[in-house]
């Protein structure tokens, strides 16, 4: 029963396992390009399961076009909203994200946060 | 509709907008702005608690022309405006108090940036505060969190880079987490108005349908916020972040950022599911050992720590404890508690970071623990101002740390099975906060004769006193903080009412 469900919504659970690969990279991993590749993973994830929840099979993409106004012909116009809000948002803290470590990177050229925290604990600031 | 009313919707548009024109002005007209803005907010929230209070109802402010169920909205309870008019105050009195400080570590040509955070920060944490719309309450999380990197990192050395790199790595695990758990909501409910989803998640409760994903959902958004406040186990960043930026930076994010989040996390439980459903689920005693964990870990972490500043930090995690502690106990009385845990904290916390910065200006500009030696003499409103804050934070009567423990203490009775653990760490923690606070103020009034000099790092013909004259902002500020410190303290009765009215209205 369990199992039938879960391969009915297979596409749910593989944005989960998505979330999961991208929050544990974000979390693990020592080389700051990579944790910024599990943040995006991660976000990506989020975005897949929402457009799929506002999804309605045999709709099309919420743009009127040759004056079809039936709210029958279209999927739902929200999560397609929050997604692209969600994308704006990930994409500015990626890019801050990435200044910083071009910012940690040129003065201990290195990208391994671990190393950098040592070092900073040798240099006692 | 009385114009006061537009109030909440204009405080935050003003902030909004006075970050981007402060980008195109010179760093003395930055600050002025900013003054100007944060003031005229304060009075604006002023204006409108006077308005909810009188009449005695919360309001719905209409955002565009989409009613209810599609549209985005304000709402306006008097817990809301008062915490905005507090906040408000906490920021001003900050920014006073660090202003010589931020000119003297912030390069030129960068002043006007670091009021651009500022601005930011406010506006995002106005909007935390008033929104009935969680995906909007996400997108102010993600504003906040940028714009507190921002006011870390100002401060150019290897130490803030790398507080800020680990700040932002924290802060965004959260925010996925609490995104996740919005959408796992909105899919559930099919609403993302609080008010909306509160009548929808009723209905689920009471058939019992999606009850797993609905604790999901729940424990998400709780964790989310929960790391992004630096609960116990996430708080790696938050001593390097505190201890090394600049020093309104460090009051506004120990008093500041972390409560909004905290607010928001109030605002899910008791506007989006509803107290009750929280209280059934096993979400709060999750948050109730890791407050109880914090209490204590963050005490140990602070009495090993040598350098005043971060010694103030650690007190942060444990005081953020308490607050989840008062979450976890799951009565009103206990979220009461960490409410006015919230604002007391919130005003101890900045007056000990000013003053902090006080004596370490009369130490040769050492924060380390023997350099303070005899500084309460050298700096006599420092002196004052950090045993106020000390005592305060201790629970010493009269301040309004002895107030939240008090109502902590009588929450936990009202408690069946979490009355003795919450005693217990109530109980320890208090004496673990005495053993380094009270350390260091009487460190700050041993004479320096009677002391070995080999340990310090100063020589002691370096040091010099520090008149209230010399430091005009800086003493305007303490003097503020110990008032409104003595003020929480002695008169507490009408805020609590405050606090039980708005707690009212949320529901």
């Amino acid at each position: 029963m369990n199992l039938a469900n879960l391969l009915n919504n297979y596409e749910e659970a593989v944005a989960m396992i998505l979330f999961g690969i991208g929050f544990s990279n974000l979390l693990l991993q020592k080389n700051l390009i990579k944790k910024i590749i599990g943040l995006n993973i991660m976000d990506t994830a989020t975005y897949l399961f929402l457009a799929l929840k506002g999804y309605i099979a045999g709709r099309k993409a919420p743009i009127v076009v040759d004056g079809v106004r039936s709210v029958e012909a279209y999927i739902n116009p929200i999560p397609s909203g929050l997604v692209l809000t969600g994308i704006v948002v990930s994409v500015s803290v990626t890019a801050l994200m990435l200044s910083l470590t071009i910012r940690l990177y040129r003065r201990y050229h290195t990208l391994d946060l671990d190393e950098i925290t040592t070092r900073l604990k040798k240099e006692g600031l | 509709m009385d114009f006061v009313q537009n109030f909440p919707f204009i405080s935050i548009i003003l902030s909004l907008f006075s970050g981007p024109l402060s980008s195109v002005l010179s760093g003395k007209k930055a600050k002025m702005v900013n003054v100007a803005v944060i003031s005229i907010i304060g009075v604006m929230s002023a204006a409108v608690l006077a308005y909810v209070l009188g009449s005695g109802q919360e309001y719905v402010y209409t955002m565009g022309h989409f009613p209810a169920p599609w549209g985005n909205e304000i709402r306006v309870g008097c817990l809301e405006a008062f915490m905005a008019l507090f906040f408000c105050v906490i920021m001003l009195l900050s920014m006073i108090g660090g202003q010589k400080e931020r000119e003297a570590e912030i390069e030129k040509t960068k002043q006007n940036l670091y009021y651009i955070m500022v601005n930011l920060l406010l506006s995002s944490l106005l909007a935390l505060i008033y929104t009935n719309d969680l995906f909007t309450a996400y997108v102010f999380v993600e504003i906040n969190t940028i714009s507190a990197c921002g006011l870390i990192m100002i401060k150019q050395n290897g130490r803030t880079i790398e507080a800020a790199t680990r700040y932002m790595i924290m802060s965004l695990l959260g925010s996925g987490l609490l995104l996740l758990g919005i959408c796992f909501l909105y899919d559930l409910t099919g609403h993302l108005l609080m008010s909306n989803i509160q009548e929808a998640v009723r209905v689920l409760h009471d058939t019992g349908a999606y009850h797993i994903p609905l604790m999901v959902s729940l424990g998400l958004m709780s964790v989310g916020l929960a790391i992004k406040s630096a609960l116990y186990p996430f708080h790696a960043w938050l001593p390097d972040a505190y201890g090394y930026s600049t020093l309104s930076s460090a009051a506004i994010l120990s008093s500041l950022v972390s409560k909004g989040y905290i607010f928001l996390l109030i605002k899910i439980f008791f506007r989006v599911i509803g107290f009750d459903i929280v209280r059934d689920s096993k979400v709060i005693n999750v948050l109730f050992v890791f407050g109880v964990a914090g209490m204590i870990m963050g005490s140990v972490s602070a009495i090993k720590e040598n350098n005043i500043r971060r010694m103030i930090a650690y007190s942060s995690v444990a005081q953020i404890g308490y607050i989840y502690m008062g979450f976890g106990l799951g009565t009103t009385a206990g979220v009461i508690a960490s409410i006015y845990h919230v604002i007391s904290h919130a005003a101890t916390k900045s007056l000990l970071f000013v003053a902090a910065s006080g004596i370490t200006d009369a130490s040769a500009g050492s924060t380390g623990f023997f350099d303070l030696t005899g500084a309460g003499y050298r700096n006599k409103l420092a002196g004052v101002a950090f045993t106020v804050g000390s005592l305060s934070m201790v629970g010493f009567p009269m301040f309004s740390g002895f107030i939240s423990k008090l109502l902590f203490a009588q929450a936990a009775v009202g408690s069946t099975h979490k009355m003795l653990p919450t005693l217990i760490a109530l109980a320890i923690s208090t004496v673990l906060n005495a053993v380094y606070f009270i350390k260091t103020v009487i460190r700050l009034y041993t004479p320096l004769k009677y002391v070995p000099t080999e340990n310090m790092t100063h020589k002691t013909d370096e040091l010099f006193t520090v008149t209230m004259e010399q430091q005009p902002f800086k003493s305007v500020a303490l003097i503020c903080f110990i008032l409104l410190n003595l003020a929480l303290g002695l008169s507490s009765e009408p805020l609590i009412r405050l606090i039980q009215n708005g707690l009212g209205m949320f529901a």
